[in-house]
C-alpha cells in the first residue's frame, strides 16, 4: 500500500520533513512555468526544473534547471516530479522520471494516448512507483503542499478526503466544502482517462486510514465502472467515515464522449444510474448538484455522532 | 471515433481476416449497381454509428429487384437513435452453421486489454453467454493463448485454425491501430467450417490519432466541431435551444445536469478547457453564434487560475463586434468577478452569483 503522506510530507525528524522536494519537468513551457510560480507561491519545495538544452540555466532565479530527469534527481535526490509537456511527448518524459529513481509522479497532461499511459503504469509498477493521472489537477496537502495546478482559494486545511475525476469540480466541491467548514486533509484528483494510474479505489487505500480523518468526498463522472468498484470495496472494507458522492453526467447522451476521454457510457456500462445505485447500496448518499455536498456530509456526521 | 461497420471491415481486409463480398453505396442509384455485381440473394445494411440496428429494421433481406427497390429506401431512410444513416452496405447472405462472438478492448478496471470470446455469438454482448475472459496486457495474442481460448470454446479442427488466425490478426490490429475496441460479432462458422467476419465494430483511441493519419479518412465531424477541436474545445451538439459553456469536463457535465433538473433543453455541451482566456471564449461565442437553434447562452466559469475580468472583456468585445444577439446567464466564479460583474454591468449579459440562480433565468428567458 502506497504511503501518499510519507512521500508528500515525510516523518517527522526526517531532515526534508513537511518541505518534499518537487522536480518539474517542462518547466520552461509557458504552462510549466505558470503552474511552477504558482505551486512555489503556495509553498511547494521545487528544488529543480527539467528541460532539454537548457540546462545550467537558472528558473525564476531561483530553480536550478537540468537537461534530464537523471541530473535533476542526482542532484536534489527528489523522489516527487510533475509532468506539463505536450501529450505526445509524455511516455519519453514519464519513463526518463521513474528510470531516474522518481517515487511519485504527476502527470499533468490531457490528450495522452492510453497505450502510453499503460507503458507508463507497467513501467512504474516494477519500479514502486505511483502514478497519479494523466490527465489530472494533481495531488494537494492544503496549505502545506501542491503538486498540481489548482489554485488556492477553494482549499482549507482539515479532516476531508476528496478523490475526484474532475478539476474544476474538484475545485467547485472543495470551495463548497471550504465554505461550509470542511476543511481538507488531502486532495487527489484521479484524472479524466480512460486508464488511471490511480484508481478511485487506489486513491480510497491511501486516504482510509489516516487516523483523524472525518469524511470522504467522492466527485465520479461517467464512464468506466471504477465509482462502482470503490462502492463495492467501501462495503467490503467496513469503512465507516461518513461519506458523500457527486456524479456528474446525468443528462449526457450515450455513446458520446463528454470533453474527458473516458467519459463515455456504453450501453448501460460507465451510466450515473449504475454509479448512482452502488453508492446507495454502500448507503452513500450521491449529490444531485455541487452545493448540496457538504450538506449531505453534514448530515452524515450527525448521523454518525 | 467509432467506425461505421464498412469501415472496420475495410480494415479487417487489410489484416487478412475473412470476409464476405460486400459493397458500400450511399444512394439508390450506386447501390442499384452494386446490387448486379454482387448478385441475389444478399443483405440491406445500414451504417450508423450505434448499436442496435438490427432490432430498429436497419439489417433486411433481399431477393430480387422489386424488393430492392422497396427496401433499398426504406433502411436508408431510418433515424436509429437519432442518427441517420452515412451508407447503406450490401453484402453476400451466408450460409451459416454457427455465430460466434469474439472482441478485444480497453479493460478500464484492470488496466489491460481483455478478449472476450463465446461459441454462442450473435446476440448482444450483454447477452452473449459462457464468456471466455482472457486479459492480454498490452494486448499481444500468443499462439499458445488462442489455441486455449478455441479449445475453451469447443472448436475443432480446421474452425479452429481459422479462429485462433482470425484472434491474432485481431489483436495484431488492435495493437497497431491502438483501438479502444474490436468486436467481431457475429463471427460465422459457415457450412464449409471457414470462418467469417459477419460484422465488425471498431473504436479508435482518439488521443492516438495523432499516430495515425491513415485513420483520419474516417473522421467523421460537423464543421463546427472541427472549428471547436482546433480551438482545442470539446463541443458535443444537443437537440435543445439553451448553449451550455464552462471550463473543464466535469463542471460543464455538471451544468448539463442541473440545466436538464430545472426542464431546460441543452443544445450543445462546450467545454473551453481546464483555462479560460478571453480568445477562447470568444471563440466559443463564435461557435456557438453559428448554431441556429440556440435561444440562450448558459455560461458556467469556475475561474480557477483565471481571472474573471478576462472572460467579462470576451464578452463585451462579443457584443461589440454584434458576434451575439441571444441573452447571456453567466456564473462567473473567482478572481475579480465583482470588477467583472461592473464591466458587464448594461450588457446582454445578465450575471449571477449561484449557477443555480443563472439557470433558472436561462430556462425563463428562453421561453420568452
Amino acid at each position: 500500500m502506497t504511503d501518499i503522506f510519507g512521500l508528500l510530507k515525510g516523518k517527522p525528524g526526517e531532515p526534508d520533513y513537511e518541505k518534499k522536494g518537487v522536480i518539474v519537468q517542462g518547466i520552461t513551457g509557458s504552462y510549466g512555468s505558470l503552474h511552477a510560480a504558482n505551486m512555489l507561491s503556495y509553498g511547494t519545495n521545487l528544488v529543480a526544473g527539467v528541460t532539454p538544452g537548457k540546462g545550467g540555466q537558472t528558473w525564476n532565479d531561483s530553480v536550478p534547471i537540468y537537461n534530464t530527469m537523471q541530473e535533476a534527481v542526482d542532484a536534489t535526490n527528489a523522489k516527487i516530479s510533475i509532468i506539463f509537456v505536450p501529450a505526445k511527448f509524455f511516455l519519453g518524459a514519464a519513463k526518463e522520471a521513474l528510470e531516474a529513481g522518481i517515487k511519485l509522479l504527476v502527470a499533468i497532461p490531457e490528450h495522452v494516448p492510453v497505450r502510453d499511459t499503460m507503458e507508463t503504469l507497467e513501467l512504474a509498477n516494477k519500479k514502486g512507483a505511483v502514478i497519479i493521472g494523466p490527465n489530472t489537477p494533481g495531488i494537494m496537502i492544503p496549505e502545506l503542499i501542491k503538486v498540481g495546478i489548482m489554485p488556492p482559494m477553494p482549499f482549507k486545511a482539515g479532516k476531508i478526503a476528496v478523490l475526484s475525476k474532475s478539476g474544476t469540480l474538484l475545485y467547485e466541491i472543495s470551495d463548497a466544502l471550504t465554505n461550509a467548514g470542511f476543511g481538507q486533509s488531502i486532495t487527489i484528483g484521479i484524472g479524466g482517462d480512460p486508464i488511471n494510474g490511480t484508481r478511485l479505489i487506489d486513491a480510497f487505500e491511501m486516504v482510509k486510514d489516516i487516523p483523524d480523518l472525518e469524511g470522504m468526498v467522492v466527485v465520479g463522472e461517467i464512464g468506466g465502472d471504477s465509482e462502482e468498484i470503490l462502492a463495492q470495496r467501501i462495503i467490503d472494507s467496513g469503512f465507516n467515515k461518513p461519506t458523500v458522492a457527486y456524479i456528474a453526467g446525468r443528462a449526457a447522451p450515450k455513446e458520446k464522449r463528454m470533453g474527458h476521454a473516458g467519459a463515455i457510457v456504453m450501453g448501460n456500462y460507465g451510466s450515473a444510474e449504475s454509479k448512482i445505485s452502488m453508492f446507495n447500496k454502500a448507503n452513500i448518499p450521491v449529490a444531485k448538484r455541487p452545493a448540496e455536498v457538504p450538506v449531505l456530509l453534514a448530515g452524515k456526521m450527525e448521523k454518525s455522532d | 471515433m467509432q467506425l461505421l461497420e464498412f469501415q472496420a471491415k475495410e480494415l479487417f481486409r487489410e489484416y487478412g481476416i475473412n470476409l464476405l463480398k460486400s459493397i458500400s453505396s450511399t444512394d439508390i442509384k450506386e447501390g442499384r449497381k452494386h446490387a448486379k455485381e454482387l448478385g441475389y440473394p444478399f443483405v440491406i445494411k445500414i451504417q450508423v454509428p450505434v448499436g442496435g440496428r438490427g432490432k430498429a429494421g436497419g439489417i433486411q433481406k433481399c431477393q430480387n429487384d422489386d424488393e430492392f427497390e422497396l427496401k433499398y429506401p426504406q433502411v436508408m431512410d431510418l433515424i436509429i437513435k437519432g442518427e441517420k444513416a452515412r451508407a447503406i452496405l450490401l453484402e453476400k447472405m451466408a450460409d451459416i452453421k454457427k455465430e460466434l462472438y469474439l472482441s478485444i478492448f480497453l479493460n478500464r478496471s484492470k488496466r489491460c486489454y481483455t478478449i472476450i470470446a463465446s461459441a454462442e455469438g450473435g446476440v448482444e454482448i450483454e447477452s452473449v453467454k459462457n464468456q471466455i475472459i482472457k486479459e492480454v496486457g498490452l494486448g499481444e495474442v500468443s499462439d499458445e493463448l488462442a489455441k486455449e481460448v478455441a479449445k475453451e470454446m469447443e472448436l475443432e479442427g480446421n474452425t479452429a485454425e481459422q479462429f485462433v488466425d482470425t484472434l491474432k490478426k485481431l489483436s495484431k490490429l488492435t495493437i497497431e491501430k491502438e483501438a479502444e475496441l474490436v468486436e467481431i460479432n457475429p463471427l460465422a462458422i459457415m457450412q464449409d467450417d471457414s470462418i467469417m467476419a459477419l460484422d465488425g465494430k471498431f473504436v479508435t483511441d482518439d488521443n492516438s490519432n495523432f499516430r495515425h493519419p491513415e485513420l483520419q479518412k474516417y473522421q467523421e465531424k460537423t464543421e463546427i466541431e472541427e472549428q471547436a477541436e482546433k480551438s482545442g474545445f470539446s463541443l458535443v451538439e444537443l437537440d435543445g435551444d439553451i448553449a451550455v459553456v464552462g471550463n473543464g469536463a466535469g463542471l460543464v457535465m455538471s451544468t448539463l445536469d442541473m440545466l436538464s433538473d430545472n426542464g431546460g433543453k441543452p443544445a450543445c455541451f462546450l467545454d473551453v478547457g481546464g483555462g479560460a482566456t478571453t480568445e477562447s471564449v470568444y471563440e466559443a461565442l463564435t461557435l456557438i453564434s453559428k448554431l441556429d437553434r440556440v435561444k440562450g447562452i448558459l455560461v458556467n466559469l469556475y475561474g480557477g487560475i483565471v481571472k474573471t475580468t478576462v472572460v467579462a472583456e470576451a464578452f463585451l468585445k462579443a457584443y461589440e463586434d454584434n458576434l451575439i444577439d441571444l441573452p447571456v446567464f453567466a456564473r462567473l466564479k473567482g478572481t475579480e468577478s465583482v470588477k467583472a460583474k461592473e464591466m458587464l454591468q448594461d450588457s446582454r449579459t445578465n450575471i449571477f452569483d449561484s449557477v443555480e440562480e443563472a439557470i433558472n433565468a436561462a430556462v425563463m428567458g428562453v421561453k420568452k
